[in-house]
């Protein structure tokens, strides 16, 4: 069997949160932004995460990479927990993971050229390396990316979303990374501009052999691009799954409800779907319902739900939920209940 | 006769790097109760072409054409004429509800005060209207909430209040401007389903303005495809998304991703949206498209009738992009 590259278990993410005017000794209420999520990436692999805003999905992805405090292992390459190491130790490995984000144009620095951008990562892992070296890869880096060496010299505000988010891909490419985490990279263009990126991303991963991480609020997107989905909810797992069976056959009612949400453009398929309502919003992550976290949307709760937090089923469809199943109609649902 | 008949609407804008075309000259009609859907991607003046109907244009702007609304002309019309339409008649919802709403005014105050001016409504029956409405939008307990701020609301929450807000004169036409953009998947499901039954109750004809074509096959009988801001075609909703009949539309909805089907690999549309301060000659998805020919970047073929209730605007025939 091959090692992991990057296994967690029981990462969570907790924060301490004041009100203004609370007294020193009041103690500050908890905010479990992650509670428990266990994970493995293969070399190669890509794993797509998905959930509400709120879900706890950035935070999650932050966490790995020591950007908020963590609990819990996060094993890289079966030897090293990243979550315990200093600052210092943790440098090391930063080059192995990068990050690409949802704001292209936020997370360039404007005063910088195209070139300056994507040479930073190497000025702060290689050091050692040549001007020339340095300008070699950096042109390698953007021509990988579709990106005209000739714009090296250029701004970011002189490009558009899609092309902004080359220049954030050609940045954290070029560390040569084998983790590549990508919160909600398409998010914000648009949908002729997405699909161009997915479909960069894609063969970036099969020609270099990285594996990802790949985060949205969309389902839709991760299909095309992960081998296995999870769906979280209030920080919770609540699906993981192969994602050709997770599409096929989602068991939780939450990755159903989440799925039926997605409008169809095909206006024969999107008015004869079947629609399963989730009344209301995310609950607060202060003061989450007791059990299961999504019983209060939920179409199949049930007394037993309030009582008992579901645990993750194992394997490689994995499920948490006490009425895990295929869809059924509301009818059949308090039948069971 | 319609009851908005926009013709020839162009819109330009006077910036210091140039003269920014954002809409070219665009047509169409709209029937009391009918839903149109404008799909664009950015910088195809979809917004634009909404905001020179309301006459909410920016100072440098300047919009020409012909926008009759109910039989008269309300394009660029004094705020004398406009004012009580916009209130009364049309009304509009926006991208981001935190935006448009007043962070300093209860909700109370905002939904009551379009009441109380325009109607001469006493503010405690505007109140009471206003919970009528916020009620009509199913925000639970409506009484209690209307006397909370805008920031104390969800973003699916404000964008209700929006709405609630935006019905209270009983307008003939609501104009939403990509009202579900901001909002998550399960929540855009909510708000659209309850923007189709309010539109059915209310019988008030709707224009969504909208860069998803998923939203537009649930919600809309009508299909304008905006680009370059002009129009590339028009046609009732069904049979746009089985035979599209033109590259752009074409090229849009295979570049989708569906949760439905299977498949690997996406058809993107190579290049990017065009900007409008240089904007080409010819026409503006020459640079992308896939059966562009010489005389695409000369000029482009007016919106021609190809089928009944079927406009499409290309050099190509229908047989030469199938």
């Amino acid at each position: 069997m091959t090692t992991p590259l990057l296994r967690v278990e029981d990462l969570r993410v907790t924060f301490a949160l004041r009100s203004p005017g609370d007294l020193p000794w009041t103690k500050p209420r908890l905010l479990r932004a992650v509670s428990g999520v266990d994970f493995e990436i293969l070399p190669g692999e890509t794993l797509g995460i998905v959930g509400e805003s709120g879900s706890g999905k950035s935070t999650l992805a932050r966490a790995l990479i020591q950007l908020v405090p963590a609990t819990g292992k996060a094993i890289w390459q079966g030897k090293t927990d990243l979550l315990k190491l200093s600052p210092r130790e943790m440098m090391a490995y930063r080059s192995d993971i990068q990050m690409v984000f949802q704001d292209p144009l936020a997370s360039l620095n404007p005063r910088m050229t195209v070139g300056q951008i994507i040479a930073e990562p190497l000025r702060t892992h290689r050091s050692d390396l040549s001007r020339d070296e340095v300008r070699k890869r950096v042109k390698l880096s953007m021509d990988r990316v579709g990106l005209l060496p000739n714009q090296i010299n250029r701004y970011p505000h002189e490009f558009s979303g899609g092309q902004a988010q080359r220049i954030g891909i050609a940045r954290a490419l070029i560390v040569e990374p084998k983790l590549l985490i990508c919160d909600e990279p398409v998010s914000a263009l648009d949908v002729s501009i997405q699909a161009q990126v997915i479909n960069l991303l894609d063969e970036l991963q099969r020609d270099l052999g990285l594996s990802m991480i790949f985060i949205a609020h969309d389902l839709s997107v991760v299909k095309h691009i992960s081998d296995r989905v999870m769906v979280l909810y209030l920080g919770r797992e609540m699906e993981t799954a192969g994602s050709k069976a997770l599409y096929a056959d989602p068991q939780h009612p939450y990755t159903q409800a989440l799925l039926s949400a997605v409008p169809i453009p095909d206006p024969v398929a999107e008015r004869a779907k079947v629609m399963i309502p989730l009344d209301g919003e995310l609950p607060s992550p202060i003061n989450p319902p007791s059990g299961c976290v999504f019983r209060t949307r939920c179409p199949r709760a049930a007394p037993k739900c309030a009582q008992e937090v579901p645990v993750l089923t194992k394997g490689a469809h994995g499920v948490a939920c006490h009425y895990p199943g295929p869809l059924v109609t509301a009818g059949k649902a308090t039948e069971r209940a | 006769m319609a009851l908005l008949d926009v013709k020839d609407l162009s819109v330009t804008f006077a910036t210091p790097e140039g003269t920014v075309n954002a809409v070219n000259g665009v047509t169409f009609a709209l029937d009391k109760g009918e839903t149109l859907g404008i799909v664009g991607e950015s910088g195809s003046g979809k917004s634009q072409l909404s905001f020179a109907i309301m006459g909410l244009l920016a100072k440098n702007g300047t919009a020409t054409g012909s926008v009759i609304f109910d039989g008269k002309e309300i394009l660029n019309a004094p705020p004398k004429v406009i004012g009580p339409i916009r209130a009364m008649k049309i009304a509009m919802i926006f991208q981001d509800p935190m935006t448009s709403l007043n962070p300093y005014m209860r909700v109370a105050d905002q939904m009551a005060e379009v009441l109380t001016h325009h109607k001469g409504m006493a503010k405690a029956e505007a109140v009471t209207e206003a919970v009528r409405m916020l009620d009509a939008v199913k925000i639970p307990d409506a009484k209690g909430r209307v006397h909370l701020y805008p920031h104390e609301f969800s973003g699916g929450m404000r964008q209700r209040v929006m709405i609630a807000m935006s019905l209270l004169g009983r307008p003939e036409l609501l104009i939403a401007d990509e009202p579900t953009t901001a909002l998550d998947v399960t929540v855009q499901a909510q708000i659209m389903k309850l923007l189709s039954e309010l539109q059915r109750d209310f019988g008030m004809a709707t224009i969504l303005i909208t860069h998803d074509l998923g939203v537009v096959a649930g919600f809309c009988e009508d299909v304008l495809v905006l680009y370059g801001g002009q129009v590339m075609e028009k046609s009732p909703v069904e049979p746009l998304f089985q035979m599209p009949a033109h590259p752009y539309s074409k090229g849009l909805l295979k570049a989708i991703p569906r949760v439905d089907q299977e498949g690997d690999e996406l058809d993107s549309i190579p290049g990017s949206p065009p900007n409008m301060t240089n904007a080409p000659k010819g026409c503006p998805f020459a640079p992308r498209c896939d059966y562009v020919r010489d005389d695409c970047r000369e000029r482009l073929n007016p919106l021609t009738q190809f089928a009944p209730d079927r406009w499409r605007a290309c050099n190509r025939t229908l047989e030469e992009i199938a």
